[in-house]
């Protein structure tokens, strides 16, 4: 084990698998010379030089497509979007495209590829850089939706996404970059996909989570420790496919269950986990699934209003008071 | 101001507009339409290295791309299947002459207009029939239909249905095969109205400075759906290589010797320089958009002179001249092929339907994948 910034993590998965598979590839802007916007990809233009690690244009539609024809004929592609802010231009070819080729030449071809980057809010950074597009993409058939958010995790989950035979989108957060934690040197400790992890033991309300916000909830969870509330973190890990099993197993012992997505309200992963709830463990529950999310305005700018638009610690405890019927 | 109409091409269109011709003819456009076929090749068949055999197998080829499509035509009208059919019928000297011309290895991708380009990569008559019919021994196992027949293993990369949506697609065939350090070229075809598409131009711009092994190639029919070329895309469409820097050449697409010449030469090239090029095949398609097309926006008389022009009686009559065939040969073939498609019909009907078990397979490659319940 060694402890490593959540870019070292990605990075050693990325080495690790381009230095097993010489058919994986990794291709966006900025990755080669300039080592990365975000320094994911430093240093590995000089292991690997230009064939395989490759600068493109500001042409998200293009070589997302580029991606997807390259993995059907053979190749591994890791596609990096600067922000999925800007994959929304290539949306064509990974919802159209990526998804779907397989099922619609009945199986002819498989689409082994990986897009992967930067994901929701990242402070101010205006309306068009701010969303989380996780259950927009978990939405398609097709598609494998990962967004960890711990280093440990990102590097098993990201070399299981590259080994993967299907198309697998992989969520990261600027602001998690630089976030240090323990992660398993083993090349071949792998973390499967569609397994969530239960981070932190207790019995009285569960926290469903997954992504940056996690550590938002692991803060909630400490504040109502103060007040003698054991909260019970689940981080789905993988949205799809979510691990509604774990989830629930928690639920059984606590029957209770707040859920923390830092995406806008309307059809978004909370929705999906508290309609699943409501289905499978409704029996079970003590008090209706609350969500802890966005609101259903875009990001504002200024940092006040900011404050006020994005989940804080509060809402999560405040969610969990609610219900424990405390507030 | 010049009385010009908002949203009209200009040049001839808009000064017809401006003084209108009172021809009083019932159809007549103010447009220019269909397109300008460019000289055929003057080359014979011998100097291109053509023998009697293969313009046999190509005739027979383009014969069966039609009576398919006819055949196909007649069960939609009876309700045998359903969905969209996009005919490719006075297209199908491109198919012919472009994969006479390729190696067999060589990559073929196109858009939804496709099923002459599978009968020409080797899915039977049986397959593509099955297909349409939605029936578990199409080329497709039923999952795609008439916009999505695919034979991967002989590198037809599918038919697909977003316009422009495939073209990055052809970019990442070749990227592959340059990559992997493969002798393939990669032919991506698309229709006139994808020119206009963002996706052509940024898989432009890449191919070109990553010179891969690829050619662009606009089936240019004269029609996106029923707006002419002329009212969809400004100036000529092979001008578009102009700004990459990109070999480019313009072809008759409704002679097949014509689209064979051309296609060799360029693909040869590509196989030494690994450039891409951006190419305009001129055809023309006799039928409509799809099945529910009425047509008003073009004249019989264009019809009838591009009738004039077919491509497969184009054909027949350099095998008659030649000598390379008779009639009565010429007519062996045709039977041959109407015995093949009603084989193919009557395959197709009396195919099962997939079990509904197969709903769920084919989305993923693992044996035992989760879907979302």
């Amino acid at each position: 084990m060694a402890e490593l910034q959540f870019r070292e993590a990605l990075r050693q998965a990325i080495d690790e698998e381009m230095a097993r598979d010489e058919n994986v590839f990794i291709m966006g802007e900025e990755v080669s010379e300039y080592n990365g916007a975000y320094k994911v990809t430093e240093g590995l233009l000089e292991t690997y030089g230009f064939k395989r690690v490759i600068d493109t244009p500001i042409a998200e539609l293009g070589f997302a497509g580029i991606g997807v024809g390259a993995a059907m004929n053979g190749l591994r592609p890791i596609i990096e979007f600067m922000t999925f802010n800007f994959a929304v231009l290539a949306a064509d070819q990974i919802i159209n495209h990526a998804s779907k080729v397989k099922y619609m030449l009945g199986g002819q071809v498989s689409v082994p590829i990986v897009f992967r980057g930067p994901n929701a809010s990242a402070g101010q950074l205006g309306a068009t850089h701010s969303v989380a597009y996780e259950s927009m993409y978990a939405h398609f058939p097709g598609i494998k939706v990962i967004h960890p958010s711990e280093p440990g995790d990102a590097k098993g989950l990201l070399k299981s996404a590259i080994r993967d035979n299907d198309t697998v989108l992989f969520m990261e957060s600027e602001q998690m970059y630089g976030l240090k934690g323990e992660v398993n040197e083993d090349p071949e400790h792998l973390i499967p996909i569609g397994k969530a992890a239960v981070k932190r033991e207790g019995s009285d309300v569960t926290l469903v989570t997954h992504g940056k916000i996690y550590h938002t909830v692991v803060k909630a969870a400490a504040e109502l420790a103060k007040e003698g509330i054991e909260a019970e973190i689940v981080d789905l890990r993988t949205v799809k496919p979510l691990d509604i099993d774990t989830v629930i197993a928690s639920v059984k012992k606590t029957h209770r269950c707040v859920v923390v997505d830092e995406a806008h309200p309307f059809a978004g992963t909370a929705a999906e986990v508290g309609y699943l709830l409501q289905r499978d463990a409704f029996d079970d529950l003590d008090a209706p699934v609350v969500r802890v999310t966005l609101p259903d305005v875009s990001a504002p700018f200024s940092k006040p209003l900011f404050d006020a638009w994005f989940p804080s610690v509060q809402d999560v405890v405040d969610g969990a008071k609610q219900v424990l019927y405390k507030s | 101001m010049t009385k010009e109409a908002i949203f009209t091409p200009v040049g001839k269109a808009a000064a017809e507009l401006a003084s209108p011709k009172k021809s009083g003819k019932k159809g007549t456009s103010l447009f220019e339409k269909a397109v300008d076929l460019p000289e055929p090749t003057t080359a014979t068949p011998a100097k291109l290295g053509l023998k009697k055999g293969q313009l046999l197998e190509m005739f027979e080829s383009m014969v069966l791309q039609r009576r398919f499509e006819e055949r196909a035509m007649q069960m939609y009208q009876k309700g045998k299947f359903g969905g969209f059919l996009h005919l490719y019928i006075g297209q199908e000297a491109v198919s012919t002459g472009t994969t006479a011309a390729l190696k067999e290895d060589d990559d073929i991708i196109t858009a939804y207009r496709d099923h002459g380009w599978g009968l020409v990569r080797g899915i039977s008559a049986r397959e593509g029939m099955a297909e349409l019919f939605g029936k578990a021994t199409g080329c497709s196992k039923g999952k795609g239909g008439s916009m999505h027949f695919a034979n991967v293993e002989k590198h037809f990369w599918g038919g697909y249905g977003i316009v422009g949506g495939h073209i990055p697609l052809g970019g990442g065939l070749a990227f592959a095969n340059k990559y992997k350090g493969l002798d393939r070229v990669t032919t991506c075809f698309m229709g006139d109205g994808a020119v206009d598409q963002g996706a052509l131009h940024e898989t432009m711009n890449m191919a070109q400075l990553w010179k891969l092994p690829v050619m662009f190639i606009v089936e240019n029919n004269g029609y996106a759906m029923g707006t002419a070329t002329r009212r969809h895309s400004t100036g000529e469409l092979w001008e578009r290589a102009l700004g990459y820097g990109m070999k480019h050449r313009v072809v008759n697409g409704m002679d097949v010797l014509s689209v064979y010449e051309a296609m060799k030469e360029m693909a040869d090239e590509v196989r030494k320089d690994s450039m891409p090029w951006f190419i305009e095949i001129r055809t023309y398609r006799y039928r409509g958009h799809s099945m529910s097309d009425p047509q008003k926006y073009r004249d019989k008389d264009e019809m009838e002179e591009f009738q004039s022009l077919d491509p497969i009686e184009r054909l027949k009559t350099v095998l008659l001249d030649k000598k390379m065939a008779t009639q009565k040969a010429i007519d062996a073939i045709y039977e041959k092929v109407e015995e093949e498609v009603m084989d193919a019909v009557e395959f197709a009907d009396n195919s099962p339907f997939p079990e509904e078990s197969a709903l769920y397979e084919d989305m993923f490659s693992e044996p035992n994948p989760v879907y979302h319940k």
